[in-house]
This record gives structure tokens, C-alpha cells and sequence, in this order.
């Protein structure tokens, strides 16, 4: 893996925005072949979304040629609510930048049948060639998506009930109220997350210290499945300071000296500005 | 543009502006399609759909249009007047008045004899404005059930009282009711109270005004329907602090729960002092109502003009009697009492701009369409 250490939330949600954003370009996405993007939602990605939304008002990068695939959704709750994850997604970030609605993939938590709808899902990201980059970010009880302590680390999308832990995380967007939190998700599953090409994780604040503390540095477990991660070929934690807090010295050392590697990954930052350049 | 339709109807996004919604100024776009505001993350999901043309707006505001529930005439056109053609007079005011902001209006009569109400309420429909000119909501008649007292400018030959049964008197002055929004009447006159509950019942809004009732007089019409106060402090007693009159609905008690009593104010710096402004507007913030009450002279140049009966003149914003000192109406256009009235009260751009949009709009139960920029309601121009 590579654990990307940045002094602060702010350089954390930069660099991660520009490693997607030399990601997609590098990529050269068409209409015959489009870049594919899972997606998170939450207080941790939305320093990265709000650079991404800056890097596309500036005209460095465009989304027209790029598929996304949000991770989860609430089951339940109205679309038009203002904590559902298709608002979250809508207000953050679909309705700063260019992409064709149709390309925009988030599961209904609405849908008749939520079986079939998270097995249609599956079939969509098949359709689409399979995950090109999944951005994640991980849960105080070391969650991926809602793929809570116990899930299979082989799982797929499938609906899950969410753990306590996850809903006194969320009360606080309901009001405080336990009561209003939806206790039931649709999410993609562990396997789901695994399939794709290359994996990054977004992890910044000290309470999700031990969460990455077990994530990275203890085994693979399904207590705290985004170690799964671990077998994974290509993966990326982007972190703060403050989410190494609970990890060895050793750790952080080895991998803040491997910064000015890291760091080739986003700089240069590419543009298509200067594609269209040499187009021109 | 919507997916799967081969008929479609053109999406517009307004971009770089700021749009008054939930009471305050927002950085948002502005989506509408088919003279509708439309939500654009139900477009977005639903339709999968996307704006077909964008227009920068350069930091603009977007505020809904206002709405004039009170004004006579305007460009030289008096609604009063029993012409062979009203509409096309309502029509060019219509016009006008849509540089000036408005977008919807209540041509007002002033009390006049029953052959002008059956001669000229006929040709008076209420319509959607659009480009073309703002929206007719309805008529606004002020009179002739008022008080000789305070009669103001009103023909006292022409003012009527309550005779047979109430209503009976109203539909044979008026002829008909269809086309009617708002009713100005005296609560104090006898057989004033079924009227007013009558005129409720069938979605005319009573308002009170030209008159001496006293506060008691006042709330038993509001407790019958009544919910707004013409042109609040003229054509009134005024406040005394042992019995404030209507002025007193501002701040009384005896409101029904749930209702609001809504107040008209002309904000032209003339007819009304900017501290009783600001009082009205301290005690009631929410049911205030800006209206021009503008007469015929509105939007002419200054200098001497003949109108009707009277020869005006106009010097600034005043329009007196030729030759005199005394007012012989008011004249400043919408906007104009808009900046006014922020001006004189101090209160915020939001406030001064819900007090010409909102605020009519709820008086006149037309809330969910009209006055905001909410999801759904009209968007027929914009200012």
C-alpha cells in the first residue's frame, strides 16, 4: 500500500483531488471508453470533491467522459431529503461539474425490490468494464461503505443493517435524534471495492486513528473490513497527521520519507488544457 | 432536454446569480422550463436531464416579481375610467409596469357610480402575464362602501352604505364579482360584517380601509375574514393609545391563531413619514405589503398633464393638483418604493424585496405559485 501523509485535512482533500484528477487525465477518457469512479460520501471527501468542483471551473478537467458509482445509500429514505446521499452528491458535486446524468450511478434506496436493485447494480458496474479507481473512506469502527464489523470480506451489494456505532456517527446529521438515523443501507460490498483497479482510501481526523491503526497494522480481519485492503494490489491511504496517531512511530517515518515519491503523483498535475494545446 | 422524448421543452439555467429563496440570498442557479422554476436534482435523477441553454447572469439578483395590489392607473391610463376599450388600457399599463419590476397587479377602481363597476369590470380578466406584460390577478375595489369621513380623494356622491342585506347592496353596485381579488371597505358601516364574511367565502379578500372604526370594529371584521388594511395609516383614524384604531391590527391579540393580518404601505417618501414606516414596520415586520396606489400620472414626464377631470402636475416624485401644493396622488413605481422603503426602514435587501413578492403573494392565498422562487411556482419574468 501507499500511506500518503499530508499535515492537514485541507492538503489531504488537495492531494487526493489531484491524484484524481492526473488520474483521469492520464487515463484519456473518450466516449468510447470512459473513466470509471466509485465514490464516497460523508464530511471526510468534501474538501476533495470542493477542489475537484475548482479544478473543473478553472477548465483543467471535465467530466464528460467519466462514470461514477456512489458507494451506498440509505434504504428508506426519500430521495429529496437533505441527508440522503443522492442530495449529498447533487449539492457537493454533480451540480458544479459536467457530467451526463445518465453516467451519475448511485443505489436506490427506494427501489420495490432492493435485492434486485443491488444485483442490477453489479450488472451495471460489469457493463462499465469495472471500477477504474474506488475512493473510499473508512468509519470509526473501520468500516468500508457500510460494510459493517462481521460483513464478508468477499461481499457484494446487498442490503445491510447498520452497526450502532455507525448510527450515533450519522446522528448528527439527523438532528441528534437516533430515532430519525435510517438503520438499514444499500452498499457495495467488500468484494465489490476489491474488484476494482486501484483502491483509496480517504482517512483524515483523530478519531478515525484506530480505525486506520487497524486497518494497516493489524491483520485482515472482518471485525474491521477495510483491512481487506490489504490483499489488494493497488492501494492508497490519504491521511492527516491527526489520523496517525495511533500508529507505530516506525510507520509513519518509513512512509512521510517516502513522500517526495508520493508526491510524483500529483506533481506535475495535469491539465486538459494543455491536451487541448497540442490538439490545437 | 430530457431523455427518451422526442418533444421536448427547453431547459434554462441561470448561472453567476443570486436567488432570493428561503428569505435569503443564496449563490444558486436557476433552472426553469415551460414559465415554471424547476428543481434541477429531479431533473437531474429523475429525468436525467440537463440544461439546453445557460445564461450568465454576472452576479445578478433574481428576486421574484413584485406584485402591485394597489394601483389606479399609470402612462397616462385612469382603470376608473368607462372606455369603450379597458382592456387595452390594462393592457399597456401591463406593459409598462414590467420595467419597474412587476410581474402580476391588482387594477384598482376608486369609489365610482354602478354604471363604471358594470361598464368596466366585465372588460377586466384576470390572466398569466409573461413578456408581453405583467399578470392581471384580479380587481381591486376600493369602494364605494366607505366611510364620507375618509373619503379621501373618493366622489362622495358615490359612496353607499349597506341598504337591503348586505350582500345584495355589493352585487348591485358591482354587477358582477368574477375577476375580483380585493374588496376596500369601512368595517364600521352596518351590515359590513356578513358582507365581509360573504366576500371571504367566496375568495375575495376583504380589506379595511377609508374609514373611522375603532380597533373593536376592526377585529370583528378580521375575526369574519378581513385580512389586509388599505394603504395603513391614510383614510384612517389616527393611532390613539387608548384606542389605536385599525392602525391596532398591527399589533393585536385578537387575530385568529394561524391567520395574518397583512398591511398596505406606500413607501414613496411622501405619504407616509419614514418614522411611522418604521413603527408599522418594527411592530409587523412579516405583514407588510408595499403598494404604489399609483394614479394615472405614474411613469409620465414631469410638466403638466391633462387627466380626466384634472389638470396635474408633476415635479420629481409628486404629482400635485396644478398650480397647488396638495397631492393628488402617488406616482413612484414599484422598484422605486422598494429602495425606499429599505432605505427608511434599515432592513435588509431580502426583507425589502419579500415585502413586494412574498408578502402579497400570501396575502392573497397565491403563496405556493407566486412571490417566491420555490420549486414549482411561476417564473414568468424576471426582474
Amino acid at each position: 500500500m501507499r500511506l500518503v501523509i499530508l499535515d492537514d485535512y485541507d492538503l489531504a482533500s488537495e492531494w487526493a483531488a489531484k491524484y484524481i484528477r492526473n488520474r483521469i487525465i492520464q487515463f484519456k477518457p473518450s466516449a468510447e471508453r470512459y473513466f470509471t469512479l466509485g465514490l464516497p460520501t460523508g464530511s471526510t471527501p468534501y474538501g476533495c470533491y470542493q477542489k475537484l468542483i475548482e479544478y473543473h471551473i478553472s477548465g483543467d478537467i471535465s467530466f464528460k467522459h467519466v462514470k461514477t458509482f456512489n458507494m451506498d445509500e440509505y434504504v428508506g429514505l426519500p430521495r429529496a431529503h437533505p441527508e440522503s446521499y443522492h442530495s449529498y452528491m447533487w449539492n457537493n458535486f454533480f451540480k458544479h461539474i459536467d457530467i451526463d446524468p445518465a453516467n451519475a450511478h448511485i443505489l436506490d434506496g427506494n427501489a420495490k425490490d432492493l435485492e434486485a436493485e443491488c444485483q442490477a447494480y453489479e450488472q451495471k458496474i460489469s457493463a462499465a468494464g469495472g471500477i477504474e479507481l474506488f475512493v473510499g473512506g473508512i468509519g470509526p469502527d473501520g468500516h468500508i461503505a457500510f460494510n459493517e464489523p462481521g460483513s464478508s470480506l468477499v461481499s457484494r451489494t446487498r442490503v445491510k443493517t447498520l452497526a450502532k456505532d455507525t448510527i450515533v456517527a450519522n446522528a448528527r446529521f439527523f438532528g441528534n435524534d437516533l430515532t430519525k438515523v435510517p438503520s438499514m443501507a444499500l452498499t457495495v460490498g467488500v468484494g465489490t471495492v476489491m474488484n476494482a483497479k486501484e483502491v483509496m482510501i480517504l482517512i483524515t481526523g483523530a478519531h478515525k486513528a484506530f480505525a486506520l491503526y487497524k486497518a494497516i497494522e493489524e491483520g485482515v480481519n472482518h471485525m474491521w473490513t477495510v483491512s481487506a485492503f490489504q490483499q489488494h494490489p493497488r492501494t492508497i491511504f490519504v491521511c492527516n497527521e491527526d489520523a496517525t496517531l495511533e500508529l507505530r512511530v516506525k510507520t509513519v517515518k518509513y512512509f512521510k520519507g517516502l513522500m517526495h515519491v508520493h508526491n510524483r503523483l500529483v506533481d506535475p498535475v495535469l491539465s486538459i488544457k494543455d491536451q487541448q494545446k497540442e490538439e490545437n | 432536454w430530457r431523455r427518451g422524448q422526442e418533444r421536448y421543452s427547453p431547459v434554462t439555467q441561470f448561472t453567476q446569480c443570486r436567488v432570493l429563496r428561503e428569505h435569503r440570498l443564496q449563490r444558486e442557479d436557476l433552472w426553469v422550463r415551460d414559465g415554471r422554476i424547476l428543481d434541477p436534482e429531479k431533473l437531474f435523477f429523475d429525468e436525467q436531464g440537463y440544461a439546453d441553454q445557460r445564461v450568465d447572469c454576472e452576479g445578478s439578483i433574481i428576486a421574484p416579481g413584485f406584485i402591485d395590489v394597489q394601483i389606479n392607473g399609470g402612462y397616462g391610463v385612469d382603470f376608473s375610467q368607462p372606455s369603450e376599450d379597458v382592456s387595452s388600457g390594462v393592457s399597456f399599463v401591463s406593459q409598462k409596469i414590467l420595467q419597474h419590476g412587476v410581474t402580476s397587479f391588482c387594477p384598482t377602481l376608486v369609489t365610482s357610480p354602478p354604471g363604471v363597476y358594470h361598464k368596466v369590470l366585465p372588460q377586466v380578466k384576470v390572466h398569466d402575464g409573461g413578456a408581453q406584460g405583467a399578470g392581471v390577478l384580479g380587481v381591486h375595489l376600493e369602494g364605494p362602501f366607505i366611510s364620507a369621513e375618509k373619503k379621501g380623494a373618493h366622489p362622495e356622491r358615490f359612496l353607499r352604505t349597506f341598504q337591503s342585506g348586505g350582500i345584495e347592496d355589493l352585487m348591485e353596485a358591482y354587477g358582477s364579482l368574477d375577476n375580483v381579488a380585493m374588496v376596500t371597505l369601512a368595517p364600521e358601516l352596518a351590515g359590513s360584517q356578513s358582507v365581509v364574511r360573504e366576500l371571504c367565502r367566496r375568495g375575495v379578500t376583504v380589506s379595511l380601509g377609508h374609514s373611522v372604526a375603532n380597533l373593536s370594529q376592526a377585529e370583528e371584521a378580521v375575526l369574519h375574514g378581513a385580512s389586509f388594511i388599505t394603504h395603513l395609516f391614510n383614510a384612517m383614524l389616527p393611532f390613539h393609545h387608548r384606542d389605536p384604531g385599525i392602525v391596532g391590527l398591527l399589533t393585536s391579540d385578537q387575530v385568529p391563531a394561524g391567520r395574518t393580518v397583512y398591511y398596505g404601505m406606500i413607501a414613496d417618501g411622501i405619504h407616509t413619514n419614514p418614522a411611522a414606516l418604521r413603527i408599522a414596520h418594527r411592530a409587523h415586520p412579516s405583514g407588510l405589503v408595499l403598494v404604489t396606489d399609483a394614479i394615472a400620472a405614474m411613469g409620465l414626464p414631469p410638466g403638466r398633464h391633462t387627466l380626466g377631470q384634472q389638470v396635474i402636475e408633476i415635479q420629481g416624485l409628486h404629482a400635485y393638483v396644478a398650480g397647488t401644493k396638495t397631492l393628488s396622488g402617488s406616482i413612484a413605481p414599484m422598484d422605486m418604493c422598494v429602495r425606499h422603503f429599505k432605505h427608511a426602514a434599515g432592513c435588509s435587501l431580502e426583507e425589502a424585496l419579500e415585502a413586494a413578492s412574498l408578502h402579497p403573494a400570501q396575502l392573497l392565498g397565491l403563496a405556493e405559485r407566486k412571490g417566491t422562487l420555490d420549486f414549482g411556482s411561476d417564473a414568468g419574468q424576471d426582474a
